[in-house]
C-alpha cells in the first residue's frame, strides 16, 4: 500500500496534492454498486456529484479501512483529518478569502453524508469543527476571522463547541459558566461536560454568561488551549469514540467575546448543527441498508438466501424508503437554511427529529438482519449502530427539537 | 533545465471503457467507466448481467467513472505540468454525453482543458481499440501535442491496444508499461513492468506512453479544483471532422457467461487419480 505523500507544490493557492493510501478496501460501501432507487447523487448538480465523489472516496480509502481501530483505540485521527482538511473539508461553508471552501449548506450536507459512511464519529467531529470555523468566520471581526480561521480551515488547529454543562444539557439557556470582564480581558469560570474532541482541540468555542439569566444574557468566547485555567476532565469512557470530555475554565482569558446575533437562543442550541449532524446519521443508514442487502444475497438459511424471504424484502424496502425520505429532508432543510428562509429552524429541528430517529431504526435493523454475525465487532454494522445512536441525543436532543417544531406551530396560532 | 518551450501538450488520453466487472473477464467491450481500484481476485458486487440477445453485457443504468490506469495517467500529465516540464494538460475522452462527467473529474483533478469526442449509440456499442487509436492519432496530430499518456488498458475488456496502436499510427516511440516516466533534455526515460523484470528506455518525444499501477497515485480533486474546473473548457468534436471512420472491422458473434464451476470428485488414491485424468482425457 502506497503511503501518502506531499507532492510538489501546486499551482495558485499553494496547496499540497495528497497521494492517496492504496487501499485494498473492496467490501467498502462506498465502492459497490447503488440501486438506484437509494443513489445517494440524484437530484445533484455536476459540481455537487463531483463533491460527492471526492467525500465517498475518501471515505472509503482513507476512513472506512481504519474506522474500527479509531473506535477500538479511541483515537482521535488528527493524520486523516488533516488530510479532509487538505481537499478543503475544514471549512466548507466558511469565506474563501479566510481559507475557506465557501460551499453552500446542501454541498456541505452531502459532502458529510458521504464521509460519514467512512467513519460516523470522526464525521461528526469533522462537523462540529466545521461549526466553530463557521461561528468565527460569520459573528468574528477581522481580526478575530484572520486569527482563528485560516488554521481552522487547514486544520492546523482544531475546535470544539462548549455549551453543554453538568448542570445544563436540553436547558442550554440555564448555563452557569460565567465570563466577567476585567480590563481588557474576561474572566472565565465553570465547567462544560461532554466537549467532542475535548483536551485534544486546541482553540475553544465557549458560550457563557456575560449578562442576566436565560438567552439574551448569553455570549460567546474563544478561548485557546495552554490559557492559564484551562484544564481538562479525564476521558470518559462512552458508547462510542470522540464524543467528549470535560473542559474546565477557572481564570481569565486574554481575547475578546464575540457576541452572536439572530441565534435562535430561545433553546440556546445552535440550529446550524441540526443538518449536520442529520447529515451523518443519513451516512450511517445509507452504508447500513447496503451492508444489509449485501449480506441477505450472500447468507442462507433453510435452502435458500435470505434476499428470498418475503419479510426480510420487505424490511429492507422499508429501511430504503425511510433512507430517502430522510435524505430528502435534510437536503430540503438545508436548502432552507442556506436562503434564510423563515421556517429553516424549524425544519431543521424536523430533519433533526425525523432523519436522526429513522436512520437510527434503519442501522439497528440492518443489525437484526445481519444476526448473529452484525453483534461482532468484525462486521462494520454494529459501529454504525453505536455511533449514531447518540445523535438522537447530541447537538439538541429530539425531545428538544419537538420542543422548538410545538412552539413554532403554537406561536402562530 | 526548462522544458516548457519545447513540449507544449501532454495529452492525457482517457480510456473510456471500463465496467464494474471487478475483475471478472468481460467478454466484450462495455462503454461503462470505472474507478475501482485495481485489483483483479475481488468478488463480483455488481451481478454482470449477459443480455438476452447475447450480444453484449447489460450497462443501461450501470454507474460510470474513470478507468483507474486512465486516472493514473492524468496524475503524471499533471505532476509534469506542476514540475513546468509541460505547458497544458489536454484530457480527452471519446463516448456519449456522460463521459463529460470523467473529463470533468480529469479537470478537477488539474488538467487544462478538455476534449469530448463525440460517439452515441450503435457507433459506441461497437467502438474497439482501432477506431480509438485512429481518433487518437487524428487528435495529436491537429493539436501537435508533444507526449501522450494513456492507462495501459481499460479494466473491462483488458485490451491493451489502444496505446500501441496509436503509436504506431503516429510513427511515435512507445513507452508502454510504465511505471517510473522522467524528461532528460529531449528525451524521456521510462522504466517498464515487463514479464522478466523492469527494463529502462530511452525514447525521443514526440511519444506514446501507457501507465501501469505503479506510476504514481493519484491525488484526490479538492473541493476548490472542482469548483475551477465549472469555468475549463470542454471541446466536442465528432469523428467525421478528425476525418476517422468509426466502423468496426470486428463483429461480436456471442458473448457468454463463464461456465458454471462443476463439481469436483474425490478419488483414494494416486492411481485413481491418473486413471480419472486418463479418461477425461487429460493425459
Amino acid at each position: 500500500m502506497a503511503a501518502t505523500r506531499a507532492l510538489v507544490r501546486g499551482v495558485r493557492l499553494g496547496s499540497y496534492s495528497i497521494g492517496r493510501s492504496r487501499s485494498l478496501i473492496f467490501n467498502s460501501v462506498q465502492r459497490r454498486g447503488i440501486a438506484a432507487c437509494v443513489d445517494p447523487s440524484i437530484g445533484l448538480t455536476d459540481e455537487q456529484k463531483e463533491f460527492q465523489k471526492v467525500a465517498f472516496d475518501f471515505a472509503a480509502n482513507e476512513m472506512a479501512p481504519h474506522m474500527a481501530e479509531w473506535d477500538q483505540k479511541e483515537m482521535f485521527p488528527v493524520e486523516a483529518m488533516r488530510k479532509a482538511a487538505q481537499l478543503g473539508f475544514g471549512g466548507i461553508y466558511v469565506n474563501p478569502d479566510v481559507g475557506g471552501s465557501g460551499l453552500s449548506r446542501l454541498d456541505t450536507s452531502i459532502i458529510f453524508e458521504a464521509l460519514s459512511t467512512g467513519c460516523v464519529s470522526t464525521t461528526a467531529y469533522i462537523s462540529i469543527h466545521n461549526m466553530c470555523a463557521w461561528m468565527i468566520d460569520t459573528f468574528g471581526n477581522n481580526e478575530q476571522r484572520e486569527k482563528f480561521c485560516p488554521d481552522l480551515c487547514s486544520m492546523q488547529k482544531f475546535a470544539s463547541y462548549c455549551l453543554t454543562e453538568p448542570g445544563s444539557g436540553s436547558d442550554a439557556a440555564s448555563l452557569l459558566t460565567s465570563a466577567k470582564l476585567q480590563g481588557d480581558h474576561y474572566i472565565l469560570n465553570g465547567t462544560k461536560a461532554f466537549i467532542s474532541g475535548g483536551g485534544d482541540t486546541d482553540v475553544y468555542v465557549v458560550m457563557c454568561r456575560t449578562g442576566g439569566k436565560g438567552p439574551k444574557g448569553i455570549s460567546c468566547l474563544v478561548v485557546e488551549k495552554g490559557t492559564p485555567g484551562l484544564s481538562f476532565g479525564k476521558k470518559e469512557k462512552k458508547v462510542m469514540n470522540i464524543f467528549g470530555i470535560r473542559v474546565l475554565f477557572r481564570t481569565g482569558t486574554p481575547w475578546s467575546a464575540i457576541f452572536l446575533k439572530d441565534r435562535n437562543f430561545s433553546t440556546g442550541v445552535n440550529a446550524s448543527s441540526f443538518v449536520p449532524t442529520a447529515s451523518c446519521s443519513l451516512g450511517a443508514a445509507h452504508a447500513s441498508v447496503l451492508l444489509a442487502r449485501d449480506h441477505m444475497c450472500v447468507r442462507k438459511q433453510f435452502g435458500e438466501t435470505l434476499s428470498n424471504s418475503q419479510f426480510l424484502q420487505f424490511k429492507l424496502a422499508e429501511m430504503a424508503t425511510k433512507l430517502v425520505a430522510s435524505r430528502l429532508l435534510v437536503r430540503q432543510a438545508a436548502v432552507a437554511l442556506q436562503e434564510g428562509r423563515p421556517d429553516a429552524v424549524s425544519l431543521c429541528s424536523m430533519a433533526k427529529l425525523f432523519v436522526t430517529d429513522e436512520c437510527f431504526s434503519i442501522c439497528n435493523q440492518a443489525l437484526q438482519i445481519h444476526g448473529g454475525y452484525g453483534y461482532l465487532k468484525d462486521y462494520a454494522v454494529q459501529q454504525y449502530v453505536r455511533d449514531i445512536r447518540v445523535h438522537q441525543i447530541l447537538e439538541g436532543t429530539n425531545e428538544v427539537m419537538r420542543m422548538i417544531i410545538a412552539r413554532s406551530l403554537l406561536t402562530e396560532s | 533545465m526548462h522544458r516548457s518551450s519545447e513540449v507544449k501538450h501532454v495529452a492525457s488520453y482517457l480510456n473510456t471503457r471500463g465496467c464494474e466487472c471487478f475483475g471478472q473477464p468481460c467478454e466484450s467491450h462495455c462503454p461503462v467507466l470505472t474507478d475501482r481500484t485495481i485489483h483483479v481476485q475481488l468478488k463480483t458486487f455488481i451481478k454482470i448481467r449477459v443480455k438476452p440477445d447475447r450480444t453484449g453485457v447489460v450497462t443501461d443504468g450501470v454507474k460510470h467513472s474513470m478507468n483507474p490506469f486512465c486516472e493514473i495517467a492524468v496524475e503524471e500529465a499533471i505532476k509534469l505540468k506542476e514540475k513546468k516540464l509541460v505547458k497544458e494538460v489536454v484530457a480527452v475522452s471519446c463516448g456519449p454525453q456522460q463521459v463529460q462527467e470523467t473529463i470533468r473529474t480529469a479537470l478537477a483533478m488539474g488538467a487544462d482543458r478538455g476534449i469530448h469526442v463525440e460517439v452515441s449509440g450503435k457507433d459506441y456499442e461497437t467502438l474497439g481499440p482501432l477506431q480509438v487509436s485512429k481518433i487518437f492519432a487524428a487528435l495529436a496530430k491537429k493539436e501537435q501535442a508533444d507526449l501522450i499518456i494513456l492507462g495501459k488498458q481499460a479494466i473491462d475488456d483488458d485490451c491493451n491496444q489502444t496505446g500501441q496502436m496509436t503509436a504506431a499510427l503516429l510513427d511515435w516511440p512507445q513507452g508502454t508499461f510504465a511505471s517510473e516516466m522522467t524528461l532528460e533534455a529531449d528525451k524521456l526515460k521510462v522504466v517498464r513492468e515487463v514479464d522478466g523484470g523492469l527494463e529502462t528506455i530511452k525514447i525521443k518525444l514526440p511519444a506514446v506512453v501507457t501507465a501501469d499501477l505503479r506510476l504514481n497515485t493519484p491525488r484526490y480533486a479538492t473541493l476548490p479544483n472542482i469548483m475551477k474546473a465549472k469555468k475549463k473548457k470542454i471541446a466536442n468534436v465528432k469523428p467525421a471532422d478528425l476525418g476517422v471512420d468509426v466502423c468496426s472491422r470486428l463483429e461480436v458473434l456471442k458473448v457468454d457467461e463463464p461456465p458454471q464451476r462443476q463439481a469436483g470428485v474425490k478419488v483414494e488414491t494416486v492411481d485413481d487419480l491418473v486413471g480419472k485424468l486418463k479418461e477425461a482425457g487429460r493425459v
